[in-house]
């Protein structure tokens, strides 16, 4: 019996064919994967089923007959609910307030007895919460268990997770994953997106894989193994770039010395942070989202001011240094967020040489045909798929990547800042990206990473400091760092 | 069941250049309504409206008369809005600049032209620096929203005009509320004899070039376009942002400020209250209407001059009130925008 089955689904977003004639179905009672690496279009086909998006071409059925599917709250009336990658509760208001937000029943509300309910509906599905806590005081893992028991407190009999492992560390997961166990043996169906294939080998019954928006296959997990998912995942087995060999180690190029800073909401985000990166190194900083990484690449490009502390690039003093300085220090900066710090509306061109312009101008007047010649050189180099001329905006994820590095490489600065390089990007540009910072390295700069990807930090690192809470918990050699180590140093527990 | 969808879907690039285009026969029909409501034919008044004035030589002039300071606020406001700074005080800015020409023309007296005109376009620019100065410090030392600032600043320098006029500036002969005449030699040359058109356009031409080279040519016009796109991107490439929208709300002032000048110096000779009447306003849609471009901003300036000089005679040969021009100019501007919002999205049929 099908719980869910799509057929045919299409979903364009302007050119591009985020769901090309996939189908899906979902058995009653099973945990079903959606593998895909990032991009192939996995959260567009569950957002169309929970009504999100809405499919250009294609049907769903739902328990056998056809839905017409506009809103969420016609999928939450058909049984459907779903966990989105970024969180939707809102933190000022108590647990129980966030499950009936726009479905209080009546126009009073009675806290009391909704609080009894979320009680009992936490025991009955054994997913532990408290009704009364407030949502910003609980961890990640905690919301995200809410979010869980807000969709079965719904009467969902089919419940889509997105990436539910992304924000959790590896104890966290296993915390989940016998919470979802067992809400499968009361007869839950569940759709696990992800892109990590231990994990789907781990607790799913079968899984389908989508590529580049097309689907490749289900199969049954019993009869599959990881070699074959990661074929069909990537269309090849051996993916990823790693690091060769070891390397002699140069002087200290980049040296933070205990440096505090706060984040958005004022509170603490960095305590007493201090790292140290050599030439012709490259220093892997791992850690779960949100744990001062973003703030650590903020003040390193020079966007954010730190509360006290140092800051050296050589002998060069930048602890209140602005962008211009880092600019001028020699850092070369691949930010976290590729779309807020290039400026979609100019050109490649004007982009490229942006951070550089004193290069590109006489007088005052900018050289046009330099800058010409300059976007053509990187374009080529880079392997960048846009003409000069094109405006920024309209270049894919991976090209915009490809602009940042090659602006930034291209000066061969000694420091290289790189936070999140690969997020977003598809395999190939994913290897491309990755082998442009081991040929950083190898060149001599000092590389500093900051990737939430652990595989990431491991294949590329030599030396891997572990992130938690705005506190460095410890700096290991690649060699000794196995995943195990750095996943319980990732949950807050010293080296 | 067929039903219609609104979607989010970005038009193509041309489709911005068609634009401003569309905007005026979709204006003409909605203001038609307010025309039949007046008891007059919407034809006959669009002819006197864009047509009569170009028949005649000395409407025809007139036209470039009305453009003059136009063409400054609409390139004041351009500037700024290019750099991201929201100016909207280019009223303010004129009066600012007005005041500052009438002192200079005042105190100036027997100077040779060649030293009385540059002093004249020099004090214009200066007022109208000076008056964006507050705002402008605000907005980059305490980040203050300079869209409020610079639209106070426009009412402020109206009550200093009104004090200077009848205060230490009053006619003493008449007691009217308007200022002493200005020298001889501060007098903007005309251009055409016997007609109202002088230097002062001339200034606009030029001013409008500079600000086109300096946007499209020279490292300091792509770092405030950068920073007009994207505060953040800009910031990032390690421009100096607050210090680029300083000087770029500072420069958009002194055009404004230019507009008062020529205004006093080859119109008035003197300075009135109604200096003004909302030609720095009317620079908001002359901007929008120019797409920020200067070239397009020359054309929007012409056009709103037209119907500005149009707005008189069909108030004249058909009596109907020459708020009608204005009335044309402000559904101009909210067809613009509505038309640019509306550019990304469009509408599907689904079944
Ligand atoms: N709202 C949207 N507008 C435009 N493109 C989108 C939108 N949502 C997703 N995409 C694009 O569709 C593709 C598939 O995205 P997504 O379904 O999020 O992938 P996945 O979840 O597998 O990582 C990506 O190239 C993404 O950039
Ligand atoms: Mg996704």
């Amino acid at each position: 019996m099908h719980a869910v089955q799509m057929k045919g689904i299409v979903k364009r977003f302007a050119d591009l064919v985020a769901n090309d004639h996939v189908d899906f179905d979902l058995e009653k009672g099973e945990i079903h994967a959606l593998l895909g690496e990032n991009g192939a279009g996995k959260t567009t086909l569950m957002r169309i089923l929970y009504g999100l998006y809405h499919a250009d071409e294609g049907q769903i059925l739902i328990n056998g007959s056809p839905v017409a599917i506009h809103a969420p709250r016609d999928a939450i009336k058909l049984g459907i609910g779903m966990v989105t990658q970024h969180f939707t509760l809102v933190p000022t208001l108590t647990v129980a307030e966030n499950m009936v937000l726009g479905e209080t029943g009546s126009f009073t509300i009675n806290l009391k007895e909704i609080e009894k309910k979320v009680a009992e509906a936490s025991k009955r599905f054994g997913v532990p919460v408290n009704p009364h806590a407030l949502i910003r005081h609980l961890s990640v893992g905690e919301r995200q268990r809410v979010e869980i028991l807000k969709a079965l407190y719904h009467d969902a009999q089919i419940l889509i997770l997105d990436e539910p492992t992304a924000v959790l560390v590896p104890q966290e997961v296993e915390v989940l994953f016998n919470a979802l166990l067992r809400l499968q043996k009361d007869g839950l169906s569940v759709v696990f997106i992800s892109h990590h294939l231990n994990e789907v080998m781990q607790i799913c019954n079968r899984v389908t894989v989508l590529r580049d928006g097309k689907l490749t296959g289900t199969v049954k997990i019993a009869d599959t193994n990881l070699k074959d998912l990661a074929n069909m995942m990537v269309g090849r087995e051996n993916f990823g770039v790693t690091r060769q060999g070891e390397r002699e180690q140069g002087k200290v190029e980049l040296r933070i010395e205990k440096i505090n800073a706060v984040d958005k909401k004022g509170l603490q985000a960095l305590k007493d942070v201090s790292l140290e990166v050599r030439q012709g190194e490259i220093l892997g900083l791992a850690g779960v989202s949100g744990n001062g990484q973003t703030e650590l690449s903020a003040v390193l490009c020079g966007t954010q001011k730190i509360t006290s502390g140092k800051v050296f690039a050589g002998d060069v003093d930048l602890s209140s240094a602005d962008t211009s300085d880092v600019c001028a220090a020699g850092v070369g900066r691949i930010p976290e967020d590729r779309h807020a710090n290039l400026v979609g509306e100019l050109s490649v061109a004007e982009n490229l040489i942006l951070d550089q312009m004193d290069k590109f101008k006489k007088n005052g007047i900018m050289d046009q045909q330099k800058i010409q010649d300059n976007a053509e050189e990187l374009i080529k180099t880079y392997n960048i798929k846009a003409n000069a001329n094109d405006r920024l905006r309209t270049l894919s994820g991976g090209n915009m990547q490809k602009v940042m590095l090659a602006r930034t490489l291209s000066q061969n600065p000694r420091i290289v800042i790189a936070s999140q390089p690969t997020r977003g990007l598809d395999v190939g540009a994913t290897d491309y990206v990755r082998s442009t910072l081991l040929e950083q390295r190898d060149r001599g700069a000092a590389v500093l990473l900051l990737s939430e990807d652990l595989e990431e930090i491991m294949a590329l690192s030599d030396r891997i400091a572990v992130i938690y809470g705005g506190k460095i918990m410890g700096v290991l050699p690649a060699q000794e760092a196995t995943a195990e180590k750095l996943g319980l140093m990732m949950a807050g527990s010293a080296a | 069941m067929t039903k219609y969808r609104i979607e989010r879907a970005p038009a193509p690039g041309w489709m911005r250049i068609l634009i401003p285009l569309l905007a005026i026969p979709v204006t003409f029909l909605l203001t038609s309504v307010i025309i039949l409501l007046d008891g007059a034919n919407p034809f006959t008044t669009y002819y006197h409206f864009l047509v009569s004035p170009l028949a005649g030589r000395v409407s025809a002039i007139e036209v470039f008369v009305k453009s003059t300071p136009l063409l400054l606020t609409g390139a004041a406001v351009a500037f700024a809005f290019k750099g991201g700074y929201w100016n909207i005080g280019a009223e303010g800015q004129l009066y600012a600049g007005a005041i500052a020409a009438t002192f200079v023309g005042t105190v100036l007296l027997d100077v040779p032209p060649i030293i009385g005109i540059p002093a004249m376009v020099i004090g214009g620019f200066a007022g109208g620096l000076l008056w964006a100065l507050p705002s402008a410090i605000l907005k980059v030392k305490l980040g203050v929203d300079e869209v409020v600032t610079t639209l106070l600043m426009n009412s402020i320098v109206l009550n200093v005009t009104s004090f200077l006029l009848n205060g230490p500036w009053r006619n003493p002969v008449s007691m009217w509320p308007q200022s002493p005449e200005i020298s001889a030699g501060t007098v903007f040359p005309q251009l055409i004899p016997r007609s109202r058109l002088h230097f002062g356009i001339i200034i606009a031409v030029i001013v409008i070039l500079i600000i086109w080279f300096v946007i499209s040519r020279t490292s300091f016009g792509l770092k405030m376009r950068a920073i007009g796109l994207s505060k953040e991107g800009a910031r990032f490439a390690g421009i100096k942002v607050n210090k680029t929208m300083l000087i770029v709300a500072l420069v958009s002032g002194g055009i404004a400020g230019l507009a008062g000048a020529g205004e006093v110096a080859g119109i008035h000779f003197h300075l009135i209250d109604a200096i003004s009447d909302g030609l720095g306003y009317s620079g908001i849609t002359i901007a929008t209407l120019g797409g920020l471009h200067p070239l397009g901003v020359g054309i929007s300036a012409l056009f709103i001059g037209l119907i500005d000089t149009g707005a008189q005679t069909v108030s004249r040969v058909l009596g109907v009130p020459v708020y009608l021009g204005d009335v044309v100019q402000s559904t101009l501007l909210l067809v613009t925008l509505s038309l640019f919002v509306l550019q990304n999205f469009r509408i599907r049929r689904v079944n």
